[in-house]
């Protein structure tokens, strides 16, 4: 049913975003000042016959437009330079990673959109209410909390005082696990805190974005309609209103996207959770530049890839779109 | 013929932060069933907010001030939300302007107009339901393989006439129809206008037909009521007020339309504005806009008068020889 | 409603109208307080950076008569830190707003208002940075470009203006469909001064808004950049306290009087900024109006 048109019109607007991310990304780390090998591997730490074949990879003695095209099949083969600090090709140590962030960027993102949407109904349908002031000023305050800061008081009250949750790692060390039940169980434990602090600093995002969409849908003309039709309030709600403020809502999650990575490399940070943002923090800590390019790469394309896929996701519900 | 509806000495403040808007006040009239009254007025003078009373849709910050309207004989503000709920659509039903807006733009129309069937009749089997889904959009003149479009599939017309489907859905005894046809262009105005006509007729409907515009008025009801400034002003047959109206309110509203029954003659529009209804006027709400306006119209409220059969208006110059 | 339409009339001072509404006047107080802890505090409580003790006994010690709020790793007063920690916090976003804006504006402005090829690519621009994930972008600039004051301001204030040209741009677009504009364009004004006599101060207000929300963004941004090790190490902010706090261990050993006052600090002044800020949205904001 979709117009394969405008879905084809989306690709060719995102694929020109990724060229465009890439030359941003590359112009930033080659023109400046300095040697740029500097910024691929630390000169010094790795043996001389390493620079010269990274030298050669990268095309560093070539002209800046050959370099950009070595950079180019570099990166469709997947050749990400070496990381100085664990001596091993970037990718590698990308791959490792990604997977521990999408589980934790997995479970805050359900507890987020959930919560988060659930609350901008209520506070919707109850608007001017004490209940909907109420969600409003926590909203507002969640919104201000520094996502590690949270994560630092939470260790500090239910890893350290209360001592409920582990406040580090994935898994315990050293710990062996009998079945594969109680290694999940692990791991879920371990989740605990850095899924909380991300879900309350994102919820009051969600919850005010999903509040004043309804807000404005309730005063649509189907609205009254529904109304008129003699259906109770809680049914217009669902039936109508909610559908309708879906859309924006999609594109919300989108932009989410981008926070909740934000999000993510100071959570990691904070619970030394072993995925994209804590290798983000450690590689600035080390200036370890060639991992930081290619994790903001990585990070910039999935942004990119999240929004094509709301505005498709948009064209799937919105009955509109496929006849425009 | 029995009385179906009868609203007595209505009254509706809103409330907002410049103080209470009077909408509508000391509003009375009824209905027959089977019978088709066309109110008429310009903006602002509380047609609306009388349509919408009568099955309670108003506003949160509407304020109901004095007032009962009888459906069948019991007073609808006298009802629990649980008890209006089941009398709206299946008693009383509505069509409203721009149906553009007034559908729902995600869902098909089949599945709004089933929606009314079976949430007020939920022992109807699927299939009848279905099946009186495709009856209704057949009766407007909607082919039946429709039912699965989105109403932005079709034109203003035709969304209108899905709308109309859709108000017959549970088949209501009243029918409030808000400025049915505006906002489409004439061709299919008069169409609309005689599928509405029809289906009053065959379905022997009572009908509340709100429209600014009297030629519309003229060519579908049985009586007519005018409104100004939250005052109903006159009342009477269609035949008797179009002839002979006795409110200068009227005459100037008839005035600045063509005239429908005869030679077109050039449009007068009436001078000045509505007043405000947070303060309205003393007197005759309408003596500053009135070119027949004496002393006493500023200083006391005329009532409403017999000025022949069947017609009331509320006018201190009634009797006098109109020029 | 179709009763009588009151028309709107905008009373002189937005920040009254802002004090009138009990969310707003929440926000100015507590940038009230905020701002005269900042600039009285380290007056009557000076702080000397260099005023570490060797002693074992004087790190990371809880709150005491001697220390109100107990003391950081290397045994400085953790309540006289956190006063002098709000200058920098403050300023930084400030300045980078100060960018942030202008940028956004300018942006906005003429994207809004040249529809040929100007407009287009101003926006396009636009769109390509609004999807960047911002806090990696800021990480790497700034890792690239180094830890200072001055290169925190410019990095927070060159990656924050696109939401701000976003909204400008989408004003000026319907002000410019208006027949005033149209007229006075024919009348031959010059584009710069239709621009700033006629369209900017009718896009002020939003931009004004916008700037209030704005300043909260830069100063989580400053925090979480500090926190993360690229703040300027030799000044004292509120996100380098928590960054030298959580390098130190301080939550793991549980002393929350180390890291709990400068991140009351942020949230309290963020949290001022918003509530000011949103209030404002909803003012100038007609759909949002809750009335």
């Amino acid at each position: 049913m979709l117009r394969f048109g405008l879905v084809l019109k989306k690709a060719v607007q995102v694929i020109i975003t990724l060229f465009a991310v890439i030359t941003f990304n590359f112009l930033l780390f080659r023109v400046l000042p300095g040697d740029p090998i500097r910024l691929i591997a630390r000169a010094g730490n790795l043996s001389p016959e390493a620079i010269s074949r990274l030298r050669d990879l990268f095309g560093l003695d070539k002209p800046l437009v050959t370099q950009y095209f070595y950079y180019l099949r570099n990166l469709f083969t997947g050749e990400f330079g070496m990381s100085y600090t664990y001596r091993r090709p970037v990718i590698d140590i990308l791959q490792e990673r990604i997977a521990n962030t999408v589980i934790l960027l997995a479970a805050a993102t359900v507890i987020v959109v959930l919560i988060g949407v659930a609350a901008g109904v209520i506070a919707a349908a109850r608007r001017g209410s004490k209940t909907d002031q109420s969600l409003v000023v926590t909203s507002l305050v969640f919104w201000s909390l520094p996502t590690f800061w949270t994560g630092l008081i939470l260790v500090i009250l239910l890893g350290v005082y209360v001592k409920a949750f582990p406040v580090s790692g994935i898994t315990t060390p050293g710990a062996s696990f009998d079945s594969s039940f109680a290694r999940l169980l692990d791991l879920g434990k371990h989740l605990v805190l850095p899924t909380i602090t991300l879900a309350i600093v994102d919820m009051g995002q969600f919850m005010l974005i999903t509040r004043s969409t309804l807000v404005d849908v309730l005063t649509e003309d189907y609205i009254l309609t529904g109304k008129a039709k003699g259906l109770p309030f809680r049914r217009v709600l669902w039936g109508h209103a909610v559908p309708n403020a879906l859309l924006p809502i999609i594109t919300t999650t989108a932009l989410y996207v981008s926070l909740v990575i934000g999000g993510a490399i100071q959570v990691e940070t904070v619970f030394s959770w072993p995925g994209m943002g804590r290798l983000m923090y450690d590689a600035v800590l080390r200036r370890d530049y060639p991992i930081l390019e290619a994790s903001f790469l990585f990070l910039a394309a999935t942004v990119i890839l999240a929004n094509f896929l709301s505005d498709i996701m948009y064209m799937v519900i919105d009955p509109r779109v496929k006849e425009a | 013929m029995s009385t179906l509806l009868d609203i007595q000495d209505l009254a509706i403040n809103f409330k907002t932060r410049s103080g209470d808007v009077h909408a509508v006040d000391g509003v009375s009239f009824q209905l027959e069933a089977g019978k088709v009254l066309g109110i008429a007025g310009e903006s602002g003078c509380g047609k609306t907010t009388t349509a919408l009373s009568i099955p309670r849709l108003l506003p949160s910050n509407a304020r109901l001030v004095r007032g009962h309207i009888l459906f069948d004989g019991v007073d609808l503000m006298q009802f629990s939300e649980g008890e209006i709920e089941k009398i709206r659509w299946k008693q009383i039903s509505m069509v409203f302007q721009g149906a553009m807006n007034a559908l729902n733009p995600v869902k098909t129309i089949g599945a709004q107009i089933i929606e009314p069937i079976v949430w007020h009749e939920p022992a109807i089997a699927r299939g009848d339901a279905n099946q009186r889904v495709l009856e209704l959009l057949e009766r407007v003149g909607i082919p039946a393989a429709r039912a699965r479009s989105y109403p932005h599939e079709f034109s203003g017309g035709m969304r209108q006439r899905v709308m109309i489907a859709m108000a017959l859905a549970c088949r209501p005894k009243l029918i409030i129809s808000d400025e049915p046809v505006t906002a489409l262009d004439v061709m299919i105005q008069a169409q609309i206008l005689n599928l509405l006509k029809d289906l009053q007729k065959q379905m022997n409907l009572a009908m509340i037909f709100i429209s600014h515009d009297l030629s519309v008025i003229a060519e579908s009801c049985d009586e007519i009521a005018i409104m100004y400034a939250g005052k109903l002003v006159e009342r009477g047959s269609i035949r008797k007020v179009f002839s002979q109206p006795a409110h200068p309110y009227t005459q100037a509203l008839i005035r600045s339309f063509p005239n429908i029954y005869g030679k077109q003659e050039l449009i007068h529009g009436i001078p000045g504005y509505p007043p405000n209804l947070i303060h309205p006027p003393t007197g005759c709400r309408f003596h500053e806009r009135c070119d027949r306006c004496i002393d006493i119209c500023a200083q006391s409220e005329p009532v409403l008068r017999e000025v022949g059969e069947g017609q009331i208006a509320a006018c201190h110059r009634i009797g006098e020889t109109l020029p | 409603m179709n009763a009588t339409a009151v028309p709107a009339s905008r009373p002189p001072n937005l920040w009254v109208q802002v004090w009138e509404i009990p969310l707003g006047r929440a926000g100015i107080i507590l940038l009230g307080i905020v701002l005269v802890l900042s600039l009285v505090g380290p007056v009557v409580f000076p702080f000397n950076p260099k005023d570490i003790t060797s002693t074992a006994a004087d790190i990371l010690q809880p709150p005491s008569s001697m220390h109100w709020l107990g003391t950081d790793e290397l045994g400085r007063d953790v309540f006289r830190e956190t006063l002098v920690g709000a200058r920098l916090s403050l300023l930084v976003g400030l300045l980078a707003t100060a960018i942030s804006i202008t940028l956004g504006s300018i942006i906005g402005l003429l994207a809004g208002y040249y529809r040929g090829a100007v407009g287009i690519t101003l926006m396009r621009v636009t769109d390509f940075f609004l999807v960047l994930p911002l806090l990696p972008l800021i990480i790497i600039l700034a890792a690239i470009f180094g830890q200072s004051f001055s290169i925190t301001i410019m990095v927070i204030g060159l990656t924050s203006w696109p939401s701000t040209a976003r909204i400008v741009r989408s004003q000026v677009i319907s002000l410019r469909e208006r027949q005033f504009i149209e007229r006075i364009r024919s009348l031959g004004a010059t584009d710069l001064r239709v621009i700033a006599v006629h369209i900017l101060p009718n896009v002020l207000p939003l931009i004004y808004a916008n700037t209030v929300l704005v300043i909260a963004g830069s100063i989580l941004s400053e925090a979480t950049l500090a926190f993360l090790g690229l703040g300027d190490p030799v000044r004292v902010s509120w996100g380098t306290m928590l960054h030298f706090g959580f390098v130190a261990g301080a939550a793991g050993r549980g002393a929350w009087w180390y890291l709990l006052p400068p991140g009351l600090g942020i949230v309290l002044v963020v949290l001022g900024f918003t509530l000011a800020g949103h209030t404002l949205d909803q003012l100038l904001n007609p759909r949002l109006r809750e009335f």
